[in-house]
């Protein structure tokens, strides 16, 4: 999924003027959205759009909202070094996290080891990081993929580095909340352990999702098509959460439409 | 026991075949300087515990032939990609792998600095992260049946190995916000430590940066080495060389292209482009 400027679609300001959009842009409010009513957000390694999304939600809720990115000193909580995120998860104290996956499966398993066998993986991913215990503990886990594809999207998990759902007497307050890739919107039923499409995004297709989805989902009769973000919502990402991201993602900030 | 201050190649003399090696995660203070060292006199059989993750040094020691068993939550270079020797050992099986979860060596880590025997963690029931664990445990809570919990054994490495911005000559050592530094000093049986430069001030009389330095009752010998995370970062000292990243994941592509950057990266010179 393209990242950059390219033109993903655009809104019509008061006066008449359009303001077009990126897909990355799209992301960000999608995202940014599924965080109201959060008091804490962190967002991990390697997560721009989530980043950016966490920032745009703390502009969004006037300041209440506390956001701590891995790898700032600006945008940051803790002081007690890599293991505070873990006993901070554990305590009840952040409300919303983002796990992403090589694979992610119908059940909402995820796997971040490899497929091809284990340990001698034919492809070898980095590792689970803190997934097989923040997936536990975080009561809203965003799962965030850009690439909707069979490749990702699969049947079953090759590796369970965090399974989407745990039996009884398994202490789990954390799960998945909702699936956000380049192309949809899913949200996740954590008693049926299936995904239920909620919306697809502006230029694409439910018969696309189907097409490049590698598991059965629910969805309703008529599914609706993603907002797009409103002209001040654009004006924030742009005025301000641009500036603040770039602090720990130059590069993908630098990207973004000005 | 009171810390040496020593050069590095004693500093790395001291590290033997076959020890249990903690390091920290790229940004916390990597010893590249001293890991060229253990590079240079191809130290084998390492069991390297990465708290929690490791980049660039896992990546070299391991293309290196100097590991054995990684235990670790992930090996990644980040921004610039996947690590190319640590996927190519995986692929041919080169290297024993525990694989784990971040809080997991954090708090393997915490039980070995209460120097108690093991300590329970949330989440893991039903991952493959604990099926390939046999050495982690599921019990019953012992004060609430009913409710299974996972049992980790502490971890005690034979050496914690980092860089840090500051020492002073008595030993105590300045490492700011990396607390992990601290948890990895306490926990293991040594810590051997470079610093960017040693100064003559006693840090634990200075009430500001006291609660951030790691007294030298723990700091085994310590070594100057100015820039000695390079070409990785030094929080509140210098970014990483993005260029040297690059050139290195170009190179290590193939083995072939590994050994010519390993060769290069031992040349006096390198030392040189290191201080540039």
């Amino acid at each position: 999924m393209d990242r950059g400027v390219a033109c993903a679609g655009s809104v019509r300001e008061s006066l008449g003027v359009t303001v077009s959009y990126s897909s990355a842009e799209l992301l960000i409010a999608v995202v940014a959205r599924l965080l109201d009513g959060c008091r804490h957000v962190v967002t991990g390694a390697a997560s721009p759009i989530p980043g950016a999304a966490a920032l745009l939600a703390r502009e969004m809720s006037g300041g209440a909202l506390r956001v701590s990115l891995l790898g700032s000193l600006r945008n940051s909580s803790f002081t007690n070094g890599g293991v505070e995120l873990f006993d901070l998860a554990a305590q009840g104290r952040i409300d919303a996290f983002f796990l992403g996956g090589g694979q992610i499966d119908g059940e909402a398993n995820i796997n971040l080891v490899g497929v091809g066998g284990y340990p001698k993986s034919e492809v070898r991913w980095p590792g689970s990081f803190g997934s097989s215990y923040l997936y536990f503990l975080v009561p809203r886990v965003i799962l965030f993929r850009e690439e909707h594809s069979r490749r990702v999207l699969v049947p079953k998990v090759d590796f369970i580095s965090a399974p989407g759902g745990s039996p009884a007497g398994v202490y789990r307050p954390g799960g998945p909340f909702k699936l956000v890739t380049g192309r949809a919107l899913f949200g996740f039923d954590r008693v049926r352990r299936r995904f239920r499409l909620e919306s697809v995004h502006p230029g694409h297709t439910v018969e696309e999702i189907i097409e490049n989805t590698g598991f059965d989902f629910d969805r309703p009769e008529h599914v609706p098509v993603t907002p797009p973000p409103p002209p001040e919502v654009l004006h924030l990402l742009r005025a301000r959460v641009r500036q603040s991201v770039a602090e720990v993602y130059p590069r993908f900030a630098a990207a973004l439409p000005q | 026991m009171k810390t040496t201050l020593c050069d590095l190649s004693t500093l790395a003399a001291t590290v033997p075949d076959g020890a249990k090696v903690a390091v920290p995660a790229d940004r916390s203070g990597v010893a590249m300087t001293f890991t060229r060292e253990l590079v240079r006199r191809r130290v084998r059989d390492l069991h390297l515990v990465c708290v929690p993750v490791s980049g660039l040094q896992a990546e070299v020691m391991i293309g290196a032939g100097l590991v054995a068993t990684l235990e670790t939550s992930a090996v990644t270079l980040d921004e610039f990609g996947p690590a190319p020797r640590f996927v190519a050992a995986v692929r041919e099986g080169a290297i024993k792998l525990l694989d784990a979860t971040c809080p997991a060596i954090h708090a393997a880590l915490q039980a070995g600095q209460k120097g108690i025997p093991f300590i329970p963690l949330r989440g893991l029931i039903g991952t493959d992260v604990l099926a390939n664990r046999p050495d982690w445990k599921v019990i019953d809570n012992p004060f609430h049946t009913g409710d299974p919990i996972v049992v980790l054994p502490a971890i005690r490495p034979d050496f914690a190995l980092f860089h840090a911005p500051l020492a002073d000559r008595y030993g105590n050592v300045f490492i700011g916000r990396s607390r992990e530094l601290m948890t990895m000093a306490h926990a293991a049986h040594r810590t051997l430590v470079t610093v960017e430069e040693v100064s003559d001030v006693d840090l634990m009389r200075d009430p500001d940066r006291a609660p951030g330095v790691i007294p030298s009752i723990y700091i085994t010998a310590l070594a100057e080495a100015p820039r000695g995370a390079w070409p990785l970062q030094l929080a509140d000292a210098y970014g990483i060389d993005e260029a040297a990243l690059l050139q290195y994941v170009e190179a290590a592509q193939t083995a072939r292209g590994f050994e010519r950057w390993i060769a290069e990266w031992l040349a006096p010179a390198a030392s040189e482009k290191a201080l540039a």
